[in-house]
């Protein structure tokens, strides 16, 4: 029971890090393109700035909750894909420098080196995050001890990529409705523009993957046939999806970048419903089956102590993220007050 | 030693002593902001509030700095030191996961606020938020403190399956040793500001621009140094030096290079530690003192490493030396700021240029103490990574080679060279620059 209730607490962690780390993932990935001048790639910047440290914060509680509950997860998946996690690392870093930095210095060079290093580290975070989730769905093989060692040509797998490639263009498609909903003129027009391909592309990725999925992890399905109730989630997901071109031709920016989000979420708790009680599924031939909600966690007295935290902390987290985000609502103006 | 577990040592150390220079001073700063704020709430004086804004600047870039070289210590858990995660992440886990939900979600949060919202939101919410940034530096420092406490000496835990399981949190978050270890890290971290915020100041003396902030900033650096330089010393060093002695002797001996047990210890000023021979080389003693301070016994029995079997010992030449540079430069810090104190108080500081010299210079040293005492805390409580229950060998990666580590040990020492240059660089031009209205004389 505590198990399971872990086992949701993490998706939504996890979820909830794609869905507001994602979009300012995805204004890196497009603020080069859509800001073509100066003043507009500034506003894009200017719109993830206040929100995009405490976006990453979801990262780190999360990673901070896998140590709680599930500590054998964390020390597998982490020690086996160590070097993919040490790029993830790097990436992380310049991606944090970048976005600081380049308002320290009123020099163009200055300016567009941080901007164009912004652009890379996110959409290669984007892939690699993508690419991480393909591979927990896919698998990995364990040895007697629930350890592996993820090289690159285990990680680099043609599923994985695909799966890296959807990420990429479905938070950029994120991205696209977050500065449609903050930015005015010239900038939300580029950026309601780029949604309907963008929305094309992650509908023909999504369908690509999902068609995948099923050849890769046969037994996907299994919880849905179980479950009937937890097909709502990629209904859910689809309706959203359907959602964002009508919302997008009628101007109701807001109601788009929600949908989006909401796909975003469908997808990975699609992912998750079909994984449960799996954590990291073991590849055929694998000395153990997965690593699941049982076999990697804590005792259920650690785990039932670490719940009730979560529920405290993240009851005070909502209320002040509300009221921050309170004060950043509207149209970006003005640039920092640096 | 295998490879690996040397990599994987010089990896986490290299990680965490570069990363602690920027949250060592965020902490102490973010409460001297929050003060700043405060004087100007109350007195309405708005060169306090030019002040904070100035120095929010310098804050802004230490904390993101601090956020980009903290994201690799949580990660290192799982990809270096499995087995430490599995041994001790039912524990450990409860306050690396507080620290992100309580703590750092605030911070990040309101630092936003503060930096971008004065003209958005009410003085008293512009104050709140300054408030909320160094609650949250302090609070995010305690549970890292709470976390690094139970590895020094772990409590409120069961052994379930060879693993270790919480059983209290109120036992852990209160656990004995976190208690003065919390006080003290956090005032050497105030001393840090402090002597940061003289220091510029006093730069801005000597050079003759932004003087109103130079004499303002000398003056707040000043006072507080003085006080937290002393509570440095008295209650939190102390205080920290008697757990020290109550849970981890060896460590205590180490400190002190003491090899044999004795009676009304001396306490050593200086001297090497020679671990051939097992004794102080050319020291200087002060008689029975040691045992005063273990004890508060001029007669007390104190034990010395001969006492304890080799392979339980640190290494001792590095806790030695560690150790008598935290003290003698804490030392030091109460005098300079003693002295500097009694200038304010005559009114000559800000013309004393000999002694804004002095402070200008002192920049670097408390950044050195504190890396010191963390040195003292982390390497004298070898070989074991959970004190008694887990030793640092026992706690690698086994799925991760030597090979890999060091790679990617030069890439952090490559990174980081280009980060510390960046963010020196971009300081020096924060402090160029100079505060905005008001204060810009």
């Amino acid at each position: 029971m505590i198990n399971t209730l872990w086992f949701l607490v993490l998706t939504g962690m996890l979820a909830g890090y794609a869905v507001l780390d994602g979009f300012d993932l995805g204004v890196g990935i497009l603020h080069l393109v859509l800001g073509g001048d100066t003043k507009d790639r500034e506003t894009a910047i200017n719109a993830i700035g206040p929100v995009w440290s405490g976006n990453e914060v979801w990262l780190l509680a999360a990673g901070g909750s896998m140590v709680a509950a599930f500590p054998h997860l964390y020390a597998a998946a982490f020690s086996g894909f160590y070097l993919a996690l040490m790029i993830v690392l790097w990436l992380l870093i310049l991606r944090g420098v970048a976005i600081e930095l380049r308002h320290q210095v009123d020099n163009p060079l200055w300016r567009d080196g941080w901007d164009v290093t912004f652009c890379f580290a996110s959409a290669l975070l984007a892939v690699l995050f993508g690419a991480a989730v393909g591979n927990v769905l896919r698998g990995v093989p364990f040895d007697a001890e629930g350890n592996f060692q993820g090289s690159f040509a285990l990680i680099l797998n043609p599923f994985a990529l695909l799966c890296g490639v959807l990420s990429l263009v479905a938070l950029a498609l994120h991205g696209a409705a977050y500065l449609a909903m903050k930015t005015e003129g010239l900038l939300q027009r580029r950026a309601r523009r780029a949604i309907l391909p963008l929305w094309g592309g992650t509908i023909a990725l999504l369908a690509a993957v999902t068609a995948a999925s099923f050849v890769v992890q046969p037994d996907f399905t299994a919880n849905f046939a179980r479950w009937p109730l937890l097909a709502l989630i990629p209904i859910l997901g689809l309706t959203a999806a359907a959602a964002i071109p009508p919302f997008c031709r009628r101007g109701r920016d807001t109601a788009a970048f929600l949908a989006s989000g909401a796909l975003i979420v469908s997808v990975l708790g699609s992912a998750a419903a079909g994984l449960y009680p799996r954590l990291l599924p073991g590849l055929p031939g694998s000395a153990i089956p997965a690593l699941d909600i049982y076999n990697s966690a804590s005792s259920t007295r650690s785990m039932t102590i670490a719940l009730g935290v979560y529920l405290f902390g993240m009851t005070i987290v909502i209320v002040y993220l509300v009221n921050v985000y309170r004060v950043w609502r509207g149209k970006v103006s003005g640039g920092y007050h640096l | 030693m295998n490879d690996a577990l040397i990599a994987d040592r010089w990896q986490f150390g290299f990680t965490i002593m570069f990363h602690y220079l920027f949250p060592v001073l965020t902490m102490g700063l973010g409460v001297l902001i929050a003060g700043l704020k405060t004087v100007q709430l109350l007195r309405g004086d708005e060169r306090y509030g030019a002040l904070a804004r100035f120095w929010a600047k310098l804050f802004a870039i230490t904390f993101g700095m601090g956020v980009v070289t903290g994201i690799p210590m949580e990660f290192q858990f799982g990809t270096n030191w499995a087995r430490f995660s599995h041994f001790a992440g039912g524990v450990v886990g409860q306050t690396l996961f507080m620290e992100g939900v309580f703590a750092f979600f605030a911070e990040s949060s309101f630092l936003g606020l503060f930096l971008f919202g004065e003209r958005r939101v009410r003085p008293v919410i512009h104050w709140l938020s300054a408030v909320m940034v160094a609650l949250g530096a302090v609070v995010s420092g305690f549970f890292i403190i709470a976390t690094d406490a139970w590895m020094q000496h772990p409590v409120a835990y069961e052994m379930v399956n060879g693993r270790a399981e919480l059983t209290s949190l109120w036992g852990l978050l209160t656990n004995p040793y976190a208690l003065w270890q919390f006080p003290h890290a956090i005032s050497g971290s105030i001393i840090t500001a402090s002597m940061v915020m003289a220091g510029v100041g006093a730069y801005y003396l000597l050079s003759r621009k932004f003087e109103d902030a130079g004499r303002l900033s000398v003056k707040v650096g000043v006072i507080s140094g003085l006080a937290f330089s002393l509570i440095s010393l008295f209650p939190t060093g102390a205080m920290n030096g008697e757990n020290v002695t109550k849970y981890q002797p060896i460590k205590m001996a180490a400190m002190e290079g003491l090899f044999r047990t004795q009676e009304g210890a001396p306490i050593a000023i200086i001297g090497m530690p020679d671990t051939e021979r097992r004794e102080l080389m050319d020291p200087i003693y002060l008689p029975r003192v040691l045992s005063f301070l273990a004890y508060g016994d001029f007669r007390a029995k104190v034990v010395g490493l001969d006492d304890y079997p080799a392979d339980l010992h640190p290494p001792i030449e590095l806790v030695y030396y560690a150790y008598h540079i935290m003290v003698g430069l804490g030392t030091m810090f109460i005098a300079v700021m003693a002295m500097a104190a009694f200038l304010l108080w005559r009114g000559t500081l800000y013309t004393s240029r000999w002694f804004l010299w002095i402070l200008m210079l002192a920049i670097p040293f408390p950044y050195i103490a504190n890396e010191a005492g963390w040195a003292v805390a982390e390497v004298g409580r070898q070989p074991w990574i959970v004190y008694g229950l887990q030793r640092t060998a026992d706690a690698t990666s086994t799925n991760v080679s030597g090979g890999m580590t060091w790679f990617t040990l030069l890439g952090f020492m490559g990174m980081y060279s280009v980060l510390g240059l960046l963010y020196l660089f971009v300081a020096a031009r924060i402090i160029d620059t100079g505060p905005d209205g008001g204060l810009q004389h």
